[in-house]
């Protein structure tokens, strides 16, 4: 075993320290809460942190490891969600269990999602760069607006689903029987759901989620994803299916958001098609940003971080936002600008250089 | 762990006293017919005529702007050729992609170098080796033991594979930040890793000195040797291409001015015309 | 006449969207960057305007002004915002894009993202979340056929802005010796340098016209629709920017035409399928067109050479 861990990957390292980080996070919060030492309002952000910590780990799929900007990924959060939010609806005069309901619930949101991301990845991903982007964005717009339409109800005759398009329509028009559930009405979105979401749901979600990233990442898949990501013609000629896996890692990354989805819709009593727009997708992709590109435990640590960084500014009160936008520009300027990049790499260097760098200088033959 | 299962060798031991031979007499192993393509208006390469032998060395040259790379993007399908047919081992490959070529048989080196370039070394030759490993999406995220099988033979594979080059103490170092060379013969090794028949080579020795070229030679020498497959190269470099080649086609405004030996070759009047000019505008 | 009316309407929504398409075109063309920020932008002319106007109604004007004297004033307004904006633009662009000039395009996005966040936020602090009432610059509306048709002035003033915008734009770019730099700059900075060309002075300059043309289309928006708020910038500046793709990015005629086309679509839209649907169906269009042409309407598409 001791010999195991000594031929170990760098890479390898670091993926069972990030494992190790988030079941040691989730031990220390449940002492805390047993303990009552968290207030009202921590113990509310835990499960959203637990969401956006699974949105922004399936946004670094396809950010990070396949290199393509999606503007869109609130979209197949959103169809998680209502998805979700329906399941549940619909199971919970048959189904007494609330984790069978969520466990449920949350299946069927990835299934929706992964649906959606396949629909959506096909046409997309022939595209390339800032048209990828604008088109992930057009979706995403698309999705809101197509599930502000939405009228869905239930009763004993089974699930009633209507489209308000024209504006005339409304939840009566549904025709429920007099114990129907309305489940979804239109721009008010979906209200009265059971909360049934629970943080320790939320933490085996978040173990799920990073468990097929990484070991994705780290197979013969992800190695094809990231070839494209580098180098798409070279990729294609060493015979891989550039098409194929740019929808692979597309559409997985839209079913763990989907699941994310599910799992937020279950935790609000109301939740509305608005609350999935375009800036909750590019909330996220800060988190995928900041945390680093392709980087898993990045991405945990800047959206804990983040999600929590507007609460901890609450004394400067109207300032927040502000002074998170501010500290966002900073960041971004301290952790890119070339000038400051090259100081860190370089004392980074001085600290960790061995042999393998250096043998690479002595070994290979001239510089060009 | 699986540690029980014996040893594979799966890179086949050089064969000390191969005489390198055109075996014309067996059916070639890429065979290029009537080739040709032309952008908008431009002709770029016309009626290129091709055969090459399973295990020849074989080179490309020509002035710059001859079209050679061009023949190369044709025989990999990064362009869909206008006119002709390419046959690899008898099979047509019209309307196939460039992975597909690949599957096929058809690996290639680029001429501005194309290596993964934030990817290790290692995982390097391992994307090579995509389509010779087999295990799925589901296998990887469960980490069944078919999986672990799979990346310790491609490991053992790629490490192989990197020690042709002596290269395999830098499997964990990042392609991008390798010296030049090394990235050179880096892409050679992922190349080979697609398990090829028909090697092409895009300038290999460009930008190296006299010692790596006659190095690069012995290798180039050595992979056809250990693979018995075919090569054929594009180069500038005249000693490595008379050096090593059997064979040498050579191109001038896309069209083929010459082919035969090296021999051959260094007397044809129309080949030196065409590097030299004809002598009377001087 | 009712299409009639809906047309113009959609051409005249079309023209405040290409105006800003030009804006985020000729950034992404010079810079290669999409600024977000942009929208944001257009919200500070807005502002400008309306406190200007204001205080000029209010403590320069008499009781009665006469036209001449009101209509010079708001022009004098309009250009005070398009400078106070033309400098937040410079500005933005040395404190937060230009330290980031050699880092990926993504690291930008981001910087952009906060500076939109820091300019609704301090717009908020500044002037208030309450929604302002704006006063258009112009009132009042052309009657044709006998009242069948009625076009309003602000619809009229937006169409012949853009035109005007639209045609000083291509002498600009097209005659000019600073133009033509813009043009090198956006063809290879590099190259454009070695020539002798100041790359930063001529980026700074972009991102100034593109930010007065901000204040304008904020000018122009806020009277077509007088609500003023700190977040009024943002579905427009996506609109554009989606405007700016469709008509291909980089290219001026092309924000000039993806702006007109995206206009129409959505008043027709709006007027005989869907008002909730409107967004979408502009968005699904746009995807449909990219998909044909991969590289907008009139951009230009480069293949990667191997």
């Amino acid at each position: 075993m001791k010999q195991y861990f000594k031929t170990m990957k760098t890479a390898t390292k670091v993926d069972y320290a990030t494992y190790a980080g988030v079941v040691l996070a989730f031990v220390i919060v449940m002492l805390c809460q047993s303990m009552g030492l968290l207030s009202r309002s921590i113990t509310g952000m835990l499960v959203p942190i637990c969401c956006y910590i699974c949105m922004s780990l399936s946004l670094n799929l396809t950010v990070g490891v396949l290199g393509e900007l999606s503007l869109g990924h609130a979209g197949f959060m959103s169809v998680g969600a209502f998805t979700g939010i329906i399941t549940s609806m619909c199971l919970s005069a048959s189904v007494s269990s609330e984790l069978v309901r969520i466990v449920l619930s949350l299946v069927v949101g990835t299934i929706f999602a992964a649906v959606v991301g396949l629909v959506v990845g096909i046409p997309v991903l022939r595209l390339r760069g800032d048209y990828l982007a604008i088109v992930t964005l057009a979706f995403g717009e698309i999705i809101k607006d197509i599930i502000n339409c939405l009228l869905v109800g239930w009763d004993e005759r089974g699930l009633h689903i209507a489209l308000n398009f024209d504006g005339t329509k409304s939840i009566d028009s549904l025709g429920l029987s007099e114990n129907g559930i309305e489940i979804i009405k239109g721009a008010q979105g979906a209200s009265g759901n059971d909360r049934i979401a629970t943080f320790v749901v939320g933490f085996v979600l978040v173990m799920i989620t990073l468990i097929v990233v990484l070991n994705l990442v780290r197979s013969r898949t992800g190695r094809a994803v990231m070839a494209i990501r580098d180098n798409r013609i070279a990729a294609e000629s060493v015979g891989i299916n550039v098409t194929k896996y740019k929808l692979i890692a597309f559409v997985t990354s839209a079913a763990l958001a989907g699941a994310a989805g599910a799992l937020f819709g279950l935790n609000y009593s109301s939740v509305s098609a608005a609350q999935f727009d375009f800036n909750t997708s590019i909330l996220v992709l800060v988190y995928v940003v900041l945390g680093g590109l392709g980087n898993m435990w990045g991405s945990i640590i800047a959206t804990v971080v983040l999600y929590v960084l507007p609460e901890a500014l609450r004394q400067f009160s109207d300032y927040r936002m502000l002074v998170y936008a501010i500290v966002l520009i900073l960041v971004m300027l301290a952790t890119h600008n070339p000038i400051l990049r090259s100081f860190f790499t370089r004392l980074f260097r001085r600290e960790k250089e061995d042999g393998s760098a250096v043998r690479a200088v002595k070994g290979g033959g001239s510089h060009e | 762990m699986s540690n029980k299962r014996p040893e594979t060798k799966l890179v086949p031991v050089p064969s000390v006293n191969k005489i390198p031979e055109r075996d014309v007499d067996k059916s070639p192993i890429l065979e290029a017919q009537h080739l040709g393509i032309d952008f908008g208006g431009l002709t770029a390469v016309n009626e290129f005529n091709m055969a090459i032998g399973r295990t020849e060395i074989a080179g490309l040259i020509g002035p710059n702007g001859a079209g050679k790379t061009t023949v190369f993007n044709l025989l990999t399908k990064v362009y869909q050729p206008t006119r002709g047919t390419i046959l690899l081992d008898g099979l047509d490959t019209a309307g196939k992609t460039t992975a597909q070529v690949n599957r096929m048989g058809i690996a290639r080196t680029f001429q501005n170098i194309r290596l993964f370039d934030n990817l290790s070394v290692e995982d390097n030759v391992k994307i090579g080796m995509h389509n010779t490993i087999h295990s799925g999406m589901l296998s990887s995220v469960l980490r069944l033991p078919s999986y672990w099988r799979e990346e310790k033979i491609a490991h053992q594979r790629a490490l192989e594979l990197l020690s042709l080059f002596d290269m395999q103490d830098l499997a964990n170092a990042k392609a991008g930040s390798l010296p030049y060379g090394a990235q050179r013969r880096l892409e050679i090794v992922r190349a080979l890793g697609t398990n090829p028949s028909l090697l092409l080579l895009d300038e290999p020795a460009a930008g190296m000195n006299p010692s790596e070229t006659a190095e690069l030679m012995e290798n180039i020498v050595k992979i056809r040797d250990t693979f018995q497959i075919a090569i054929l190269l594009i180069e500038h470099d005249m000693s490595l291409v008379m050096g090593i080649c059997e064979g040498i086609c050579v191109l001038n405004f896309g069209q083929i001015i010459a082919k035969g030996t090296p021999t051959e070759i260094q007397n044809n009047p129309e080949v030196i015309k065409a590097y030299l000019g004809n002598g009377k505008e001087v | 006449m009712e299409f009639l009316s809906y047309l113009i309407n959609g051409i005249s929504l079309g023209s405040i969207y290409a105006i800003i398409a030009l804006g985020y075109t000729m950034v992404y063309g010079i810079a290669k960057m999409l600024n977000f920020a942009h929208g944001d932008v257009i919200m500070v002319g807005g502002y400008v305007v309306f406190y200007a106007t204001n205080f000029a109604r209010s403590s320069l004007l008499g009781d009665n002004p006469s036209a001449l004297a009101s209509g010079l004033s708001t022009l004098v307004c309009v250009i005070l915002a398009m400078v106070v904006c033309g400098v937040l633009g410079v500005i933005i662009e040395a404190l937060a894009y230009k330290p980031l000039r050699r880092a990926g395009s993504l690291a930008v996005l981001i910087t952009a993202i906060g500076v939109s966040y820091f300019l609704q936020n301090a717009a908020q602090l500044l002037f208030g979340a309450n929604p302002k009432n704006f006063t258009p610059v112009v009132s009042g509306q052309l009657t044709l056929f006998g009242g069948q048709l009625r076009i309003s002035f602000v619809a009229l003033l937006t169409i012949v802005a853009c035109v005007v915008i639209m045609v000083a734009l291509t002498l600009f770019t097209g005659r000019s010796k600073m133009g033509k730099a813009m043009r090198a700059c956006s063809e290879d900075q590099g190259a454009a340098q070695l020539m002798g060309i100041n790359v930063n002075s001529t980026i700074s300059m972009t991102f100034a016209i593109g930010s007065a043309l901000a204040a304008i289309a904020g000018v122009l928006m806020c009277s077509y629709s007088p609500v003023l708020q700190p977040t009024t910038g943002s579905m427009p500046g996506i609109k554009a920017f989606t405007a700016a793709v469709f008509g291909g990015i980089g290219s001026i005629p092309g924000a000039f035409l993806g702006g007109i086309l995206l206009g129409i679509i959505e008043a027709i839209a709006q007027a005989y399928i869907s008002t909730q649907l409107s967004n979408a169906i502009l968005f699904a269009v746009l995807i449909v067109v990219l998909l044909v042409k991969p590289s907008g309407l009139l951009g230009k598409y480069v293949p990667e050479k191997v």
